[in-house]
């Protein structure tokens, strides 16, 4: 008989930027593809983590610019901050993008199936609307890409009063007077950052003896004193060791850094995520779950035969570009096309404080951890013509080589929109360029990326500008 | 275009290779992945598959013939393409495609125009920066590798993917052939190495050997008490690698290697490990494992181990060591001598652990034996010395405290 056996080449479950681009390289490549969302297009990222985080920053940027008018010869002052007006403008940037994506679905010819799916194992799939109704497909192949949530704390359970995660911090009803930070990641510190310009005492509590933990240890110490200055207070290598609620305060005690206590009017948790693994159907198939991630192979295999998992239900770095980079990579490698495993170490990071962090690849200190014989280049915005002028001189670029072979392991970056610039070392990176090609290369002047080619220079102390 | 295949290095370092055999003739048709032909280094036999599709259009060399890597050895045509093109691309070769093919037996057919002017060009090698210096740290020709960057591009995956070539193979055993039907599985490159090295080992080294019985109680006691509380557990034949590191520590004259010129003695002691892989007998070797505690070598050991079998050995991973060790405990083995593995001068060979009869002041007693045969390269070592560090080696492994020593 006629009937065909499969609705689509490729359904993916999951429409944020993982899930989108791999239907999109999926569609460019001829599949018949389908994208499954239950919520909105774009994802965390698009909606509630990258894009709309970036806009509030910015109003956070230009405020701090507009308080230093002076500095620049403009005599102005701040009338009034309107952070109801800056949520605003936030969310209209996310719908903006959301409805982006909307149309490169259609654009590429991808079918978009709003509802919950859940895998029913051999290729099958429902997909569960919102009234209801349930429609029963199959495809060849089929991507999860349902990424991942705030991971919630015992002692402060979502939903209580003056509870937030990154979802409530993006559309506070109301702007707190102050606010405990619980986790230095990337979340954390740019809440903190942008919470502290707009007026809100900020306390930041990390577990591990420094903030901003994957970084290299010295950028995390030049953000630590950055923030100080900026009257962030910062508890490290401290655990909460009893929280209560009184009076519409937080009373926290605090478990090592001197057994400190601290209050404020919100606790906003940004201690790490959690996969969303759940209600999926994967106990219909053998996909193997780790804790909370998909357990995943080289090419986002699964345990299961044509189930593939990627981004951040598949384990971390999280981060919006590394799923990305599965999601085509998983793609092609289902189409027969070659493709590389993803390597950890060329996963840019940045995060979005002031300032601003940049990385790529290997620390300092794991670098020799690694066993290489390293040799580390540092320049200082200080020195660069470009950064004085715009009055950016804070932070340093860094680079980590390994001695014999010239290979770029590491390269670090802390300043004003230094994650414009990392890209730079990540192409290097890319094309295996050595510090022979980065010496040769001609970086234009006067810029702030001028900074990252005296940073290489130095590593062989040939410094020019210090 | 019509494109020239060159000879390929086979083995990291190798700078020539022999052309056993080929397995397409001139106007055979080849897809991507056919076997062209089958080629030697010292080190290993290795197919050599296609990279392109294409007509054979002309070889270099015959059957037998050694060749530079790097040289011409065939020319592939694309569809249409014909002897016109073969003649113009030998042409421009000039010396390079005859100069380097060293063949006793000549080409396999002449090439057309071989007194043409000479040119240096020769195929443009794409390859990233960081590879091209690694490949010179590592003395690899680039023209024999292929890349898996963008449109072939060599990165330095490529280079650490480089397939180990295995080291010398330790034990042998040989079935005679019967008179009744049989069947014939051709040869691996590994199995022809292993062949062409054991009979090289076992013609040219004057070998001779020593056994000992070791009592292994107390190690065995030991290995009991370190692995209730170890996060990883350690085996017997862990102990026993860093019992071999120790007694080399204690009597280095005999941590040495034969040379034509000179007696070798190594500062460390690098142990080679027999492993048993699908493909053949490799053996991945631990380095200074005398500096090494018992956990690290054991942490070592399972990850060489592991990727032996997996074929992602690193060249430096194989090549070199100063001593062998060789169990075969496992499958109940009571003694066995083991072929030296060179450019190495001795290999221990280590059997199963066994409750035996002992003689115990004056008594007879059950203790656990483990015996173990030390074979010699008597060029390297004495009798004597030979004696002296076997000795050395039943001494710590029957007092083990001393192996849970880190330094």
């Amino acid at each position: 008989m006629a009937a065909k056996e499969h609705d689509f080449d490729l359904i993916v479950v999951g429409g944020g930027p993982g899930g989108y681009v791999a239907a999109i390289r999926a569609a460019q490549l001829g599949m018949r593809t389908a994208l499954v969302e239950k919520d909105k297009l774009g994802g965390v990222c698009l909606n509630w983590g990258c894009i709309p985080t970036k806009a509030l920053l910015r109003s956070a940027d230009v405020l701090r610019l507009v308080r230093n008018a002076k500095t620049f010869g403009i005599d102005a002052t701040v009338g009034g901050v309107d952070v109801a007006a800056m949520v605003a403008r936030s969310r209209a940037v996310a719908e903006r993008l959301n409805k982006g994506v909307a149309g490169l679905m259609k654009k590429n010819g991808v079918s978009v199936l709003v509802g919950h799916a859940r895998l029913g194992g051999g290729g099958g799939l429902q997909v569960e609307a919102a009234d209801g109704t349930r429609r029963a497909l199959r495809a060849k192949h089929i991507i999860l890409a349902t990424g991942a949530r705030a991971r919630e704390l015992p002692m402060f359970p979502a939903g209580e009063d003056g509870v937030w995660s990154y979802r409530e911090a993006l559309v506070p009803a109301s702007v707190p007077n102050s606010m405990i930070v619980i986790g230095a990641g990337a979340i954390g510190i740019e809440f903190a950052s942008f919470y502290r310009a707009v007026g809100v005492d900020v306390t930041v509590v990390e577990m591990a003896d420094r903030i901003l933990p994957v970084e290299d240890a010295e950028v995390s110490a030049h953000v630590a004193s950055s923030l100080a200055r900026d009257g962030i207070v910062i508890h490290t290598g401290a655990a909460v060791k009893s929280a209560s609620r009184r009076d519409g305060q937080w009373q926290v005690a605090l478990e090592g850094d001197g057994g400190r206590s601290a209050q404020a009017d919100v606790v906003l948790v940004a201690a790490g995520i959690v996969g969303n693994v759940e209600d999926l159907g994967l106990e219909h198939t053998a996909v193997k779950v780790d804790r909370t991630h998909i357990v995943t192979g080289p090419y986002c295999e699964t345990g299961e035969p044509g189930v593939h998992a990627i981004g951040d239900v598949a384990g971390a770095p999280w981060l919006a570009h590394k799923a990305s980079h599965e999601g085509v990579l998983c793609v092609e490698h289902i189409a027969g096309q070659p493709a590389h495993p993803l390597d950890p170490l060329r996963v840019p990071a940045c995060t979005y404080s002031h300032p601003q962090v940049a990385s790529v690849g290997l620390t300092e200190e794991r670098a020799i951890e690694a066993g290489h014989r390293i040799r580390v280049g540092r320049f200082p915005f200080a020195a660069n013509g470009k950064a004085i002028a715009m009055g950016a001189t804070e932070g340093f670029a860094k680079v980590v080589f390994d001695e014999a072979s010239g290979e770029l392991l590491g390269a670090h970056l802390v300043g004003e929109e230094v994650a414009e610039m990392i890209q730079g070392f990540a192409v290097a990176q890319t094309l295996e360029a050595t510090e022979a090609e980065l010496m040769a290369t001609i970086f234009p002047h006067p810029t702030m990326s001028e900074a990252m080619h005296e940073a290489v220079l130095n590593a062989w102390g040939r410094t020019l500008h210090l | 275009m019509a494109s020239l295949v060159r000879m390929p290095e086979v083995a990291a370092s190798a700078t020539s290779a022999v052309l056993l055999a080929w397995n397409k003739q001139v106007g055979e048709a080849v897809a991507v992945g056919d076997v062209l032909a089958e080629i030697e280094s010292d080190k290993a036999v290795v197919e050599y598959t296609a990279e392109e599709a294409g007509t054979i259009g002309h070889l270099f060399l015959a059957a037998g013939a050694e060749a530079e890597v790097g040289a011409p050895i065939a020319i592939l045509l694309a569809p249409g393409e014909t002897a016109a093109e073969v003649a113009a691309l030998v042409a421009s070769l000039g010396a390079e495609g005859v100069a380097q093919a060293a063949a006793p037996a000549g080409a396999v057919d002449a090439p057309a125009a071989a007194s043409a002017p000479v040119s240096q060009s020769t195929a443009r090698v794409f390859a990233s920066p960081l590879a091209r210096r690694l490949a010179r740290e590592r003395g690899i020709d680039l023209s024999g590798v292929s890349g898996s960057g963008p449109r072939g591009r060599i990165v330095k995956r490529d280079l650490d993917a480089m397939k180990p070539v295995p080291a010398a193979a330790v034990a042998a055993a040989a079935s005679p052939a019967g008179e009744s039907a049989y069947r014939e599985i051709p040869h691996s490159g590994m199995r022809r190495t292993i062949a062409r090295r054991l009979s090289e080992s076992k013609a040219t080294i004057p070998h001779f050997y020593l056994s000992v019985d070791c009592r292994v109680d107390r190690l065995l006691a030991l290995r009991g008490e370190f692995n209730a509380s170890a996060p990883r557990k350690v085996s017997i034949n862990d102990f026993i690698v860093r019992a071999v590191a120790l007694a080399l520590r204690e009597v280095p004259e005999a941590n040495v290697a034969w040379t034509d010129t000179a007696l070798r003695q190594f500062a460390h002691a690098d142990i080679a490990i027999a492993v048993a892989t699908d493909e053949g007998l490799i053996t991945p070797i631990v380095r200074a494992a005398d500096t090494k505690s018992v956990s690290a070598i054991s942490a070592e050991i399972a990850d060489l181990a592991e990727r032996a079998r997996a074929g992602r050995l690193k060249p430096s991973e194989y090549q070199g060591g100063s001593f062998s060790v060789s169990n075969l405990g496992m499958y109940g083995v009571d003694e066995f001598a083991a072929i030296v593995n060179p450019p190495q001068a001795a290999i221990l060979a280590v059997g199963a652990v066994q409750q035996k009869p002992v003689v115990e002041n004056g008594a007879l007693a059950c203790g656990s034996v483990l015996r173990c045969t030390l074979s010699v390269d008597h060029r390297a070592i004495d009798g004597a010395l030979a004696g002296r560090w076997l000795a050395e080696f039943r001494r710590v492994l029957e007092a083990p405290l001393s192996l849970l020593s880190v330094a």
